[in-house]
């Protein structure tokens, strides 16, 4: 998370809509582990990882649907999954990725204490 | 995220402070976040206070394994669904203290940098502590490490590497070292170099056990000679340490 808060930041800064993902599970030799992140807006900005690049354009679809949801959501991918595979999670790994908004609501950006 | 829960982590991370999140990912109120922190109040709930108990619950034991979790918690009453949590810890920043302003210095500092640990170089002879041979480090020290570590926090994230050669500078960084909780400790110098430090070590009433803590020689054998291999031999040793190996 501490690797891609300078952008994050950033894209706060210019009222961007950003969505973040986070690996909550891996299952056999998935590429990334757990806790890997990456964060994306709704005009294609994208900075960290969650897979070593085999699934990050299929999570940066699913993050627009979030975004336009407002909803967070558990997604799979793995090689029983028709998208997945088609994207190529061709380790044979399989990982669980939530994504959810980020900082929705007030756009202030003041710090509680 | 919510805006508050987010201000709160981002302000965490950046004062390097450990911290661990707990988002429901499955079940009712998917999303919900609670921001735990060690020795104050948790920020947000997940949706009711036995939720929220499990949270910190779970929280404290990522505090002491530095690992995240995921827990499915069974709801109390029927026909609702179980509850799925994430518990998300971000412990503080690594940190390698290198004693001994040397060539292999400025090689490791470059490797650590890379691989997110915060770099200090300690060294009171400042022709070899120079801005211009280390301006990639964090912090340079131009102190003598007796000076400088016994006031500096060596903890389960740091990482304590003597490099100088010079029993001057290394052994009383051996002994601050040793005298904390650093999860690394490598001396450069061969067997026989270390076998003189070990008696003085002894001399000067550390343990056996406590002198096994050192790595010496230092490094994992890769067999390079270069000031580059050995920096990454050493590199290599803190990160297979990092992982408990």
């Amino acid at each position: 998370m501490r690797d891609i808060l300078p952008e994050i930041n950033l894209w706060r800064r210019q009222d961007k809509q950003i969505a973040l993902a986070t690996v909550v599970k891996v299952w056999g030799s998935a590429p990334r582990p757990i806790g890997s992140k990456m964060a994306v807006t709704t005009d294609g900005g994208m900075v960290g990882s969650v897979s070593g690049g085999c699934v990050e354009g299929a999570v940066y679809e699913e993050a627009q649907g979030v975004l336009s949801s407002g909803q967070a959501k558990l997604v799979e991918f793995g090689v029983t999954d028709e998208t997945a595979w088609s994207v190529g999670l061709s380790c044979g790994g399989k990982i669980e990725i939530f994504i959810e908004p980020l900082a929705i609501g007030p756009s202030s950006t003041e710090v509680p204490t | 995220m919510n805006q508050e829960i987010f201000a709160r982590l981002a302000k965490r991370l950046e004062a390097d402070q450990l911290t661990a999140l707990v988002s429901v990912v499955g079940g009712p109120g998917l999303g919900n976040q609670r921001l735990v922190q060690p020795g104050s109040q948790s920020h947000g709930t997940l949706g009711s206070p036995s939720l929220d108990r499990e949270a910190d619950l779970l929280a404290t034991e990522a505090f002491r394994s530095f690992s995240s979790s995921r827990r499915i918690i069974s709801a109390l009453e029927p026909d609702v669904a179980a509850t799925d949590l994430f518990c998300e810890v971000h412990p503080p920043a690594f940190k390698l203290v290198l004693v001994g302003a040397v060539h292999v210095a400025i090689h490791l500092a470059r490797f650590a940098k890379e691989l997110g640990f915060r770099t200090t170089v300690i060294d009171p002879r400042t022709a070899f502590a120079t801005a211009e041979r280390f301006s990639h480090v964090d912090e340079l020290v131009t102190r003598w490490p007796q000076e400088d570590l016994e006031d500096r926090k060596l903890d389960e994230g740091t990482y304590v590497a003597t490099l100088a050669h010079d029993p001057k500078i290394d052994l009383p960084a051996l002994e601050a070292a040793l005298r904390s909780t650093a999860r690394y400790i490598g001396a450069l110098g061969s067997k026989k170099t270390h076998a003189k430090r070990v008696d003085t070590l002894r001399e000067r009433g550390f343990s056996k056990d406590d002198i096994a803590r050192i790595h010496a020689p230092i490094g994992l054998d890769l067999g390079g000679r270069r000031a580059e291999e050995i920096a990454l031999a050493v590199m290599a040793q803190i990160v297979s340490v990092s992982h408990g190996k």
